[in-house]
């Protein structure tokens, strides 16, 4: 580890000792009592030494990144070098695959999300995922697809869910466009309305951190510019991980910027730099990150 | 040299086997829907003159002018609703186990069995209701029902699980995402997206036995009497057995009774059919609002 990594790695662990919460995912108050609170500065998910393997076949090794507190985190890379692996493992969400394990530990507010008496329904509370390709519920309208984890989730007050979506809709810059269809089908809107609507349903169950697979891969400029226009807005409560192609788009949204690269055929991915995204893209650290930032190659 | 415009002899006996294939094609189309238009409007010619008040009020005689089939019309309503109400919930439970938690040596196993047992006669059928409940308990509409459940699960089973395999994984995601439980996911999330599928599967389940005659011979008896009106003790009847029964009368006058319940049972499995294309064709699975 390079001495720029050493560096901001002090900044983000400067804290972390600030305030020792409560094993907050294994109690059933408290999601929200402490989120984004401007003042804290440790890590949000810290993971270590993370191995990813599907079956036999090793994804990802020896991962580590610290995931700062209500900034906005690009992981770039070729295909297949493992992103949405990763950011699956965050929040456990690879455990839909069979045979895919982890080795390693993935710190939630200092708690291990993989240990053995944590639930990853509870995990998944904290952090919400917004998929490549918008997947709202077909059978709900728009109103029950942004209430539908806080309605499925358990309890809930009839009477705050009105609110919710419309804080949420906003939130995820789409409320004007469907504030008087609210009763209409999810699937009715456009593809890019789809993905806000998407953002919405993950805001609405007040996650910490918000994981986000190629959101915009699949849409039109226009939808594109009105994300990340959301994205701006969402960084001030959330920490934000953001899978992306684009590079401009990194560049733009993003506080830090991951790399991950397979160096030979057949080997597993790795991290192979991850700083400030200013110095990802004017002056990385290595020749393959720069390759790539500049388009020279995957 | 012109490649494009040479009419030769090949293309012409080309064009010729393409016609003859095209006649032979609509010759077998015809002669498969033949029959089936055959039978529907021959039903209806022989059976709608038996249909008049004493039809729907009496009961069989197998002498004099045949009586009606009111016992026949209630009983196969209560069976086949008794079946229904049984094999409904365990063929969906099977089904959706099957899809979501079936991909293991047990899943095989139910799967293979469910596919046997859709081959299985349904008087083999009848015969296990004979053995479990008639020896045991006496005939009754129950143990009818008991049979035609057994002969639905496996239908049902089969049909939710080809259905909910199509609901996309990226629905499963998107729920289990959002922090909400295995189990929730299924039957919140992904049941109700298959949901028109599912009711589809049941409902040709119930068209496929409403007319099932050999296993309830051995169940229910088939009493020309007043049926039990206890359900799960006494002697019942069913259309169908009705048909079995007056069809082969020497008179002419209960024979065409005997064709009057039958056209009632086209009618009924037609329009259940029917009811399954409206409902599948009213939402779909990937698209639906
Ligand atoms: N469900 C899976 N089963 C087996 N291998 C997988 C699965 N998902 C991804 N992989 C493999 O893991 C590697 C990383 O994939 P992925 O995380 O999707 O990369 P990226 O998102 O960077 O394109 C690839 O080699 C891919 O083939
Ligand atoms: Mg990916």
């Amino acid at each position: 580890m390079d001495s720029d990594n050493i560096t901001r790695e002090k900044e983000l662990a400067r804290g972390r000792s600030d305030e020792q919460e409560p094993r907050r995912l294994r109690t059933a108050q408290g999601s929200t009592a402490n989120r984004a609170s401007e003042t804290r500065t440790e890590p949000a998910v810290t993971v270590e030494n993370l191995d990813m393997y599907y079956g036999s076949f090793k994804a990802l090794q020896d991962v580590n990144m610290l995931i700062g507190r209500n900034r906005v985190t690009a992981l770039i890379g070729p295909s297949g070098c493992g992103k949405s692996t990763f950011i699956r493992s965050i929040n456990r969400m690879h455990e839909i695959v069979p045979k895919a394990r982890v080795e390693g530990k993935v710190l939630l507010d200092g708690e291990d999300v993989y240990a053995s008496d944590v639930d990853p329904v509870r995990v998944r509370r904290k952090v919400g995922m917004v998929f490549q390709k918008p997947n709202p519920f077909p059978t709900m309208s728009i109103y029950d697809n942004v209430v539908a984890g806080i309605k499925l989730g358990g309890n809930h007050k009839k009477s705050e869910l009105d609110e919710v979506v419309e804080r949420t809709l906003r939130q995820a810059a789409l409320w004007d466009e469907v504030k008087d269809k609210l009763k209409q089908g999810g699937t009715s809107l456009s593809g890019g309305q789809q993905q806000r609507l998407c953002i919405a349903r993950t805001l609405a169950i007040e996650p910490e951190v918000i994981l986000m697979d190629e959101p915009a891969s699949a849409l039109d400029p226009v939808s594109t510019q009105k994300i990340e226009d959301a994205m701006e807005d969402l960084k001030k409560k959330y920490t934000v991980v953001i899978v992306t192609h684009n590079m401009q788009q990194a560049a733009r949204i993003s506080d830090y910027t991951g790399f991950f690269f397979i160096e030979n055929m057949g080997d597993p991915g790795r991290l192979w730099e991850f700083d400030e995204t200013s110095k990802m893209f004017s002056n990385p650290n290595r020749k393959e990150t720069e390759d790539y930032v500049t388009g020279r190659f995957g | 040299m012109s490649s494009l415009s040479g009419t030769s002899a090949f293309y012409r006996r080309r064009k010729l086997v393409d016609r003859l294939m095209t006649v032979l094609a609509y010759a077998c189309t015809a002669a498969a829907i033949i029959p089936l238009t055959w039978i529907v409007i021959y039903v209806i010619y022989r059976g709608l003159g038996a249909w008049d008040l004493a039809f729907f009020t009496e009961l069989p005689q197998l002498f004099g002018d045949g009586g009606g089939v009111r016992s026949g019309i209630v009983g196969t309503l209560v069976i086949v609703g008794l079946a229904t109400l049984m094999g409904v919930p365990v063929g969906i439970m099977a089904g959706i186990y099957l899809a979501e938690y079936g991909d293991n040596r047990l899943g095989g196993v139910i799967r293979f069995m469910a596919d046997t047992l859709t081959g299985v006669p349904s008087i083999v059928v009848g015969l296990f209701a004979f053995g479990v409940v008639v020896v045991n308990f006496g005939y009754s509409a129950f143990a009818g029902a008991v049979a035609l459940a057994v002969l639905m699960v496996p239908i049902i089973t089969r049909t939710t699980e080809e259905i909910i395999r199509l609901v996309p994984d990226s629905i499963r995601e998107a729920s289990l995402g959002l922090g909400v439980s295995r189990w929730k996911t299924i039957m919140r999330v992904v049941v109700p997206t298959a949901l028109s599928g599912i009711v589809t599967g049941v409902l040709l389940a119930v068209a496929r036995v409403a007319g099932e005659t050999a296993p309830l011979i051995l169940t229910i008896f088939g009493t020309n009497f007043p049926i039990s009106s206890n359900v799960f003790s006494g002697p019942s009847t069913t259309l169908s057995l009705q048909i079995f029964q007056l069809g082969g009368a020497p008179s002419p006058q209960v024979v065409e009774v005997a064709w009057g319940a039958a056209l009632l049972l086209v009618l009924m499995v037609l329009g259940i059919s029917l009811m399954a294309r409206l409902v599948f064709r009213g939402q779909s699975v990937s698209g639906g609002r």
